[in-house]
């Protein structure tokens, strides 16, 4: 039940990686034929990581993840725009419950004088386009915004900001990281310069990711070295895990809409049966959201103490909760929406996969109320 | 310190101590952490100055449950004087450690023991 935690490696994709560890091992820059059976086996990944998005091969480039590709988008467009001659433009737009990937990159990048506007979101997590437009001047050279929300699913407007990009000359990158193998992704069609893709979330290996690049955009790059990836992230190619990757675009694309179906079936069923608890409610939006995605909160209780009693019961969940973040805050995405501290506390996500069955919905359905319920005795400020 | 919780932790949160409220107490104490958002609350009977049954509420984490009750089993039967001694770390080494992080909530049960026992001496005035 914590698919946007994680998944597993799909069966077809391990089979598609093994023989690049010992058999295929070949360096994919090397000259001989080791080598280049490698780079073959890398740039038929490329041509499957770009199927999934309609983008051509040689725009996509192999980083080790999310996170890097967030970090290369961003950067790498702020550093280049610093390095042109006469560029006094340092002005970017973001949004507020973006993944600290590109919410950390934004604050990093105030430190050296590049101004950022944080938009606010409305209280189902969509951002305010109107505001967007208002805030854009002549300075703006990049505009991020997720295409759909990590923790409650929320798909942002990704066309119509694209549209708003364009017409403007900006440069648009979306972390698309939840978003792929879930919602028809076409960079032409959106208007998409660049975008984030991660491999873990969508059944490839851990360690490695994605960033599109539109053919006429320049990055300066954050790893220098060998020149790799036409010189935008030095690093020998990562063969096994890049073809993992790729198999995995491969398989999300030929199982789009049964994967898509299977998982809005699932997700609608549980949305239905935890609603029945008392003062139980959905967060996030009621159609605009991620097929896996189901974001509650509890009155009354708080949200580690009921994933860890979940686990107890073999379910594996994650919460905005203050008390399950390092830092002792609520979530970031819920205070975005205009949730209290306290209300951010009793939440619950529950997200679902290629994998779940009717079996684990049906079991989480009957645990979960038990749970609450516990929880609820044991709290002062439940006097039911 | 410990990293994660503790087994004795996990038995206090899966099984807790004295949990409930007492109607007629002879004392209440509720502490909130604003940082974090727990609240706590102890009812405590008391008897020739010593508590004779105690009970606790908390909305909160874990560790917040577990130090909750984990304190009301080490002050039962204890005079009031020795119970208001209670300190954080008395509650947290009791439970094989705590996170850094969850230090805390420890602090937490024992303020709202402290709180509890103030209101019987307030009451009793």
């Amino acid at each position: 039940m914590d698919y946007a935690a994680t998944t597993p490696v799909d069966k077809e994709v391990i089979k598609e990686m093994l023989p690049y560890f010992d058999k295929t091992y070949g360096n994919a820059s090397s000259i001989h034929t080791f080598g280049r059976d490698a780079f073959d086996a890398v740039e038929k990944a490329r041509e499957q990581v770009a199927g999934i998005i309609n983008a051509k091969p040689d725009e996509i480039i192999f980083t080790s993840g999310g996170s890097e590709s967030d970090n290369l988008a961003i950067k790498g467009v702020a550093y280049k725009n610093k390095e042109k001659r006469g560029s006094e433009k340092n002005h970017i737009i973001t949004c507020a419950i973006e993944h600290p990937a590109v919410l950390e990159v934004c604050k990093h990048l105030e430190k050296q004088d590049f101004n950022v506007e944080y938009i606010p979101v409305d209280k189902h997590g969509l951002i305010n386009i109107d505001e967007l437009e208002n805030v854009i001047s002549k300075d703006t050279f990049l505009i991020t915004v997720m295409f759909a929300n990590n923790e409650i699913g929320t798909i942002e407007p990704i066309e119509q900001i694209g549209k708003i990009a364009k017409k403007n000359n900006i440069l648009f990158h979306t972390d698309a990281v939840q978003a792929v193998g879930k919602v028809p992704i076409d960079v032409n069609k959106q208007n998409i310069d660049l975008l984030s893709i991660s491999s873990h979330k969508i059944y490839g290996p851990k360690g490695v990711g994605a960033l599109y690049i539109r053919k006429g955009v320049s990055i300066a790059p954050l790893i220098h070295g060998g020149g790799h990836e036409k010189g935008f992230r030095s690093s020998t190619y990562n063969t096994p895990g890049i073809v993992g990757l790729g198999k995995a675009c491969e398989l999300c694309k030929a199982r789009f809409t049964k994967d898509v179906n299977h998982m809005k079936k699932l997700r609608d069923h549980l949305i239905k049966n935890i609603l029945k608890i008392e003062e139980s409610y959905l967060n996030g939006h009621p159609t605009k959201r991620l097929c896996n995605n189901s974001h509650f909160r509890f009155t009354a209780i708080e949200g580690e103490s009921l994933n860890l009693m979940l686990d107890d019961k073999g379910i594996a969940g994650s919460t905005g909760s203050a008390c399950s973040s390092k830092k002792l805050q609520a979530s970031h995405v819920l205070l975005g929406i205009g949730l209290k501290p306290e209300e951010a506390h009793g939440s619950l996500r529950l997200t679902l996969g290629r994998y779940s069955t009717l079996d684990e919905v049906e079991y989480v359905s009957e645990v979960l109320p038990d749970t609450v319920k516990k929880l609820r005795t044991m709290s002062p400020l439940w006097n039911k | 310190m410990a990293d994660f919780y503790t087994e004795k932790v996990m038995d206090h949160f899966r099984n807790p101590r004295n949990m409930g409220e007492i109607k007629d107490a002879d004392g209440v104490g509720t502490v909130g952490n604003p940082q974090c958002g727990d609240i706590m609350t102890m009812y405590i009977k008391v008897k020739d100055d010593r508590i004779i049954d105690i009970k606790f509420k908390t909305f909160g984490c874990t560790a917040a449950i577990a130090s909750t009750s984990i304190a009301t089993e080490m002050v039962k039967g204890k005079t009031l004087d020795e119970a208001y001694k209670l300190t954080r770390d008395d509650v947290a080494k009791e439970l094989g450690g705590l996170p850094a992080i969850k230090m805390h909530c420890s602090n937490l049960a024992a303020d709202a023991l402290r709180k509890a026992i103030d209101d019987y001496k307030k009451k009793r005035k």
